[in-house]
């Protein structure tokens, strides 16, 4: 049985688990830690949400957060994983944003909602994106895509710096 | 249980199957109602599950053989990134299938291997349900090139992406969860095909010419995308699945959309006929796919033992 301070702490614990791919966020920070609670068997059992379908990372955040538990000693945890509600960037915390942006990262804004048929996107956004080395935000987009999936590659034309941009989704 | 390195736990002594070749999601949804719904038929909904889920993994597949061939690095990076969200769907929605329906899973598959990578790595050609527009071979290579890559991605994901809009409402709630996942991620390979088919169209005489000529090449096999299967027609009757017919209309405002942006005229090309009707939903495939498949599975099948 765990008790509810055992459970406060698993918690904190899990909480604290740094992504593999940008080890300044917590799974926290991230929005990808949905819950911690009891599990059937007397352990605990955690729920974790993918950024995208094809997350390469899901296995190692797994496998960190049983390490971690285990460490802490917790020897029963289970690792779900859920699609719904879909991830978004929305849930990345006032925290997580603030360490992205230190780290070099720039943040997301906030992410696109539709209704109904999604809307074609002719040219490429334009969204007013901060240069995390010296603030400007006269930067452009280099190219959409970047390292990881959740990444845009852009240029600071002030700084003259290349930095990542975290995308909207 | 207990590990000095996390990456410990994904080795050695515990239950996991270390199956050379994936690892296999545990529970993938496990938080969503897995039931099958009352009125939907679990061997339709196995199959239907199967066509969505290879169409994505043949699509990943040849974006992923332009690696270290696409125009620019960043080219490289793209087309990778949209295959592994097409891989991730795939994986998604084989698990479904051979959770609805365990007899979907092939009887060659070795007992530890998980049954996404079963389906993926140990059928056959005649058992692959895709859309022979996500096999066919566009480049790197002789029988296309970028422009015609752009092409097929563009219809394609403009095609997938109207499918998983209604399929979000689909009364599955697991095939509702990966469409409204799906969504998100064929929003911008759809927008990143149409940007890269404004630029060559409206690009040198040359870019043009080979966005027209790749548009030409792979629209004979752009009608099959909405002729409806009888067991897509048998799921949206009972809501769980999509009539592909209903997605014409905006299908083809998209495409019109942006080949007006682009300066290119709507192919005018007769579609490629099926083998007594059937098509890439009956498992009637292209000389290609065979080609495709080998590269594919031949690893796996070799050495279906393999462990890490």
């Amino acid at each position: 049985m765990v008790t509810a301070v055992d459970l406060a702490r698993a918690r904190r614990v899990a909480a604290a688990v740094l992504d593999p791919e940008l080890p300044v966020l917590t799974l926290a920070d991230l929005g990808v830690l949905r819950a911690v609670v009891p599990d059937a068997d007397g352990g605990v059992l955690v729920t974790i949400t993918p950024t995208y379908s094809g997350c390469p990372a899901m296995d190692t955040m797994r496998a960190d957060l049983v390490s971690d538990l285990a460490a802490a000693g917790f020897d029963r945890v289970r690792v779900r994983t859920v699609l719904s509600p879909a991830w978004t960037t929305d849930w990345i915390t006032e925290d997580g944003r603030r360490k992205l942006a230190e780290y070099g990262v720039a943040p997301p804004g906030p992410a696109p909602r539709h209704s109904g048929p999604v809307p074609l996107t002719l040219a490429p956004p334009t969204p007013t994106v901060r240069c995390p080395h010296c603030g400007s935000t006269d930067t452009e987009l280099l190219s959409q895509f970047g390292a990881t999936a959740c990444k845009a590659l852009r240029r600071c034309r002030s700084c003259v710096e290349p930095f990542e941009h975290f995308k909207e989704l | 249980m207990s590990f000095d390195n996390a990456y410990e736990s994904l080795l050695g002594d515990n239950d996991e199957t270390h199956w050379a070749y994936g690892t296999g999601f545990a529970d993938p949804l496990s938080d969503v109602d897995r039931a099958v719904p009352a009125g939907v038929a679990p061997a339709d909904l196995a199959r239907y599950c199967l066509m969505l889920g290879d169409d994505a993994l043949v699509a990943a597949q040849r974006l992923a053989e332009w690696c270290s061939w696409a125009p620019e690095l960043e080219e490289d990076v793209a087309l990778a990134n949209i295959a592994l969200d097409l891989l991730g769907q795939a994986r998604l929605l084989y698990a479904r299938a051979a959770e609805v329906d365990p007899s979907v899973r092939p009887s060659i598959a070795p007992a530890h291997v998980p049954d996404e990578d079963a389906l993926a790595y140990f059928r056959d050609e005649l058992d692959f349900r895709n859309v022979r527009l996500a096999e066919i071979d566009t480049g790197p290579g002789p029988a296309g090139d970028f422009a015609m890559t752009i092409g097929r991605l563009l219809v394609f994901a403009s095609w997938r992406l109207a499918l998983f809009v209604r399929l979000a409402d689909s009364v599955d709630p697991v095939l509702a969860a990966i469409a409204a996942k799906g969504v998100k991620e064929l929003t911008y390979h759809r927008d990143h095909a149409a940007q890269w088919t404004v630029r060559l169209g409206d690009g040198t005489a040359e870019s043009a010419r080979r966005m027209r000529a790749g548009l030409a090449a792979i629209w004979p096999l752009v009608p099959e995308l909405c002729r409806p299967h009888p067991v897509e027609l048998r799921l949206a009757e009972c809501g769980a699945g999509v009539d592909p017919s209903a997605v014409v209309t905006e299908l083809d405002g998209v495409l019109d959309q942006v080949f007006a942006a682009a300066g290119v005229a709507r192919p005018d090309v007769p579609a490629m006929a099926g083998v007594s009707g059937r098509t890439g939903r009956d498992g009637v495939h292209t000389t290609a796919f065979g080609y495709l498949l080998a590269e594919l599975q031949h690893i796996a099948r070799s050495h279906p033992e393999a462990v890490w």
